[in-house]
């Protein structure tokens, strides 16, 4: 069992807590959204619950499945106990009652911000200070992701850092720059504003650094899923890695191209020129790479693996593979799902063609499909795998555990797809209430409809993965233990830009000093008339 | 089966250019679009006081509409507050070029017209400005679509795109939808 068990479960709970009361919130915004009108439809109620979806979803979900995940690994794939368990727990009590915080200011109807802000629209101040908060207790945690990999690399001197673990501090490093954006913004902008201690804000500077924020905090939500495709699906499936070392290439990739990216959120606002659009454009087309890449090396893992168990032929091997595991139907899922979300990925950045689609259900469709889709399925997937080290016991049978992997799958496709119409058709986002009697939207009611069925399969699978979880009578496993996947060739030497990050973090200085430099630099050098606040606290 | 760790790298690098390839061509396509079409998001970082753009200059009540600018071409001038579109209507003519510029005096704002590659956001501080020719006539939907409070799911407009034979401006050049 893992020494560390207790804080990794009490993060992995608070997580798929807010995980379950968000997948209720959801059911309901899509029910209000169709022609059938469910209770306390209005739309002080409907912003207030897409707030506390969005808040539940990307920054408590993910911030607290990262954080556990990320000392689970540090302890079980380093093989030493993590450093410094009382600051990690130091970390997790400040990161909850910063959760509590925002959650209370959103039920108080002192909050309907939505999760992104937007200034000069103002909530109460406690919303921001608690999620500051979250992200104070996530800041301890990049700290000792960053220490515990180098205390093994001192004590292991020329070897090469598990895989699992040199992408988890990729992650942690990633994210410390990441929250650099949002960082400034609250604390420069939005907190004094909420605070009564300035009046207005200059709104272009703050969209310019909640974008720095924007695509990499996607990333770091994104980093657990990809860790479980190249260390924990090809072990699932009876094969080997195919390549250690792409493997840590594609985690330097998300590193450097996750951040000098931002802009592509705001290629239809009007403060920044074509020219940086242009650029953060063919970076975020750079974005692609590492995708591309992994899925190249986890469909060549997988195939040693059908192949190890007889498959022939030249796609024998996919019906070879254990599709019974969990871990190996959730990468098969996650991967289809992945192909959806990533092709109307490049339909958004393609930053002529976001004119089709911008603020559009198109996007909305986007993001669930490859959060929600391919992130989530595989948290879902990594948590079946490691529960028995946490528990010492199964999540659940196997059956009831492919069952909910395929709800989610389902209800995600049957959500999704009708919202890409949708968006194509102009359905515009953030609306409460549509006026189906309007004769030019008449036409959505029926899809619209179809996307509530899929959220409320959705949400039956949400609640089936929390009962698998708590489920009492499953089955004991005896010393249970956790195996990462070995490569195909050992990496017996590595170059020391594939073990460390040094150089990395140069890199991304200087990409996001070219990409951002001048676009923030702008506001201070001709600033821009500011806009009043506006509060929604009183 | 047996693959070599020269064999791995070699397949993994063959891959690598074909990853290169199809982002190139991605980029490619986009760049012919921006330059050959002129597909281009509206960058045109003008500013506007939001907190006196309704006291003077173009974005006064007498302003806001659709007029045809002495050089021929058509302006279609619109704020975008908190609730509404002012004017809630705008006539546009078909197959011919149309700017519309936007400007808010309080929050953050969104346009889209459906069916069009009309789609910006309007920011309080900027005015944001869109090129485009209307192909098809008829009332074009035209709503919000950036969370601005609670009332953002009222607000929305019409584009009434008009044949040019029935797009008749006034004197001064000016154009509305209830027939002036």
């Amino acid at each position: 069992m893992t020494a560390a068990r207790r804080l990794v479960l009490f993060h992995l709970w608070t997580a798929f807590a807010a995980f379950a009361a968000a997948s209720v919130l959801g059911a309901w915004q899509m029910w209000m959204r169709s022609p059938l009108r469910p209770p306390f439809a209005t739309p002080d109620n409907y912003f207030l619950s897409v707030t506390a979806h969005g808040t539940a979803m990307a920054y408590v979900l993910t911030t607290f499945f990262v954080m556990g995940f990320g000392y689970y690994v540090a302890e079980t794939a380093l093989g030493r106990p993590i450093p410094q368990p009382r600051l990690a727990w130091a970390g997790f009590w400040i990161a909850l009652f910063g959760t509590l915080m925002a959650v209370l200011s959103i039920l108080s109807g002192r909050a309907s911000v939505l999760y992104t802000f937007y200034p000069p629209i103002t909530a109460t101040p406690f919303f921001y200070i608690g999620l500051v908060l979250v992200v104070v207790g996530s800041w301890i945690w990049v700290a000792l992701m960053v220490l515990a990999m180098a205390q093994w690399k001192r004590a292991e001197p020329g070897k090469a850092v598990p895989l699992a673990m040199f992408a988890t501090v990729a992650n942690a490093i990633m994210w410390a720059w990441t929250t650099v954006g949002v960082a400034a913004e609250l604390l420069f902008q939005i907190i004094p504003a909420s605070l009564g201690l300035v009046q207005s804000i200059d709104v272009g500077m703050s969209r310019t650094l909640f974008s720095w924020t924007l695509h990499a905090i996607v990333y770091f939500w994104l980093f657990p899923a990809y860790i479980a495709f190249y260390t924990m699906a090809p072990e699932a499936a009876g094969g080997r890695l195919y390549s250690d070392t792409m493997g840590r290439l594609t985690f330097v990739l998300f590193l450097i191209y996750s951040l000098p990216v931002g802009m592509h959120h705001l290629f239809m606002d009007p403060e920044h020129s074509t020219g940086f659009k242009f650029l953060q454009m063919v970076l975020t087309a750079f974005v692609a790479a590492p995708t591309l890449l992994t899925v190249f090396t986890i469909t060549a893992s997988m195939e040693i693996a059908g192949r190890l168990a007889g498959g022939k032929g030249l796609f024998g091997w996919i019906g070879a593979l254990p599709w019974h595991r969990p871990m190996v139907l959730a990468t098969g899922l996650s991967f289809l799902m992945l192909f959806f979300g990533g092709g109307g990925g490049l339909v958004n950045m393609a930053y002529g063609m976001n004119a089709m689609v911008h603020n559009t259900s198109w996007v909305t469709a986007h993001f669930h499909l490859i959060f929600g889709g391919t992130v989530v399925t595989m948290y879902f997937a990594i948590a079946y795998a490691i529960w028995p080290t946490l528990t010492g016991r199964q999540a659940g049978r196997f059956r009831r555990q492919r069952l909910q992997l395929w709800l989610w799958f389902i209800g995600m496709m049957v959500t999704t797809l009708p919202w890409h119409w949708l968006g194509l058709r102009g359905q515009w986002r953030r609306v409460a209430l549509f006026d189906y009697t309007n004769p030019a939207i008449a036409a959505w009611g029926p899809l619209v409809i179809v996307s509530f069925v899929g959220g409320l399969v959705m949400l039956a699978s949400a609640l089936l993965f929390v009962a698998n979880l708590a489920d009492k009578n499953a089955a004991l496993i005896r010393d249970p233990v956790i195996r990462y996947a070995r490569p195909y060739h050992e990496a017996h030497r590595i170059p020391a830009s594939l073990n460390g990050f040094g150089l990395w973090n140069a890199v991304v200085a200087v990409l996001m000093l070219a990409a951002y430099g001048w676009p923030i630099a702008q506001f201070i050098v001709n600033p821009s008339p500011s806009a009043v606040v506006h509060r929604v606290d009183r | 089966m047996a693959a070599s760790e020269e064999d791995v790298l070699r397949t993994e690098i063959r891959w690598s250019f074909v990853v290169f390839a199809a982002t190139a061509l991605i980029l490619i396509s986009i760049l012919y679009a921006g330059l050959v079409h002129g597909i281009n998001p509206p960058s045109n970082i003008e500013t506007v006081d939001p907190k006196t753009l309704h006291l003077s200059g173009e974005f006064t009540e007498g302003n806001l509409g659709t007029r045809v600018e002495a050089d021929g071409g058509v302006t279609v001038r619109v704020v975008t507050t908190q609730f509404a579109f002012v004017p809630q209507c705008v006539v546009v003519p078909t197959d011919r070029k149309v700017t519309l510029r936007f400007a808010s005096p309080d929050v953050i704002h969104g346009v889209l017209v459906a069916g069009t590659n009309v789609n910006t956001m309007v920011i309080p501080g900027y005015v944001s400005q869109v090129h485009t020719t209307f192909k098809t006539t008829g009332d074009l939907l035209t709503p919000c679509h950036e969370f601005c409070g609670l009332g953002h799911s009222q607000m929305w407009a019409i584009v009434r795109a008009v044949a040019p034979a029935d797009f008749k401006p006034d004197a001064q050049g000016r154009a509305a939808c209830d027939g002036r």
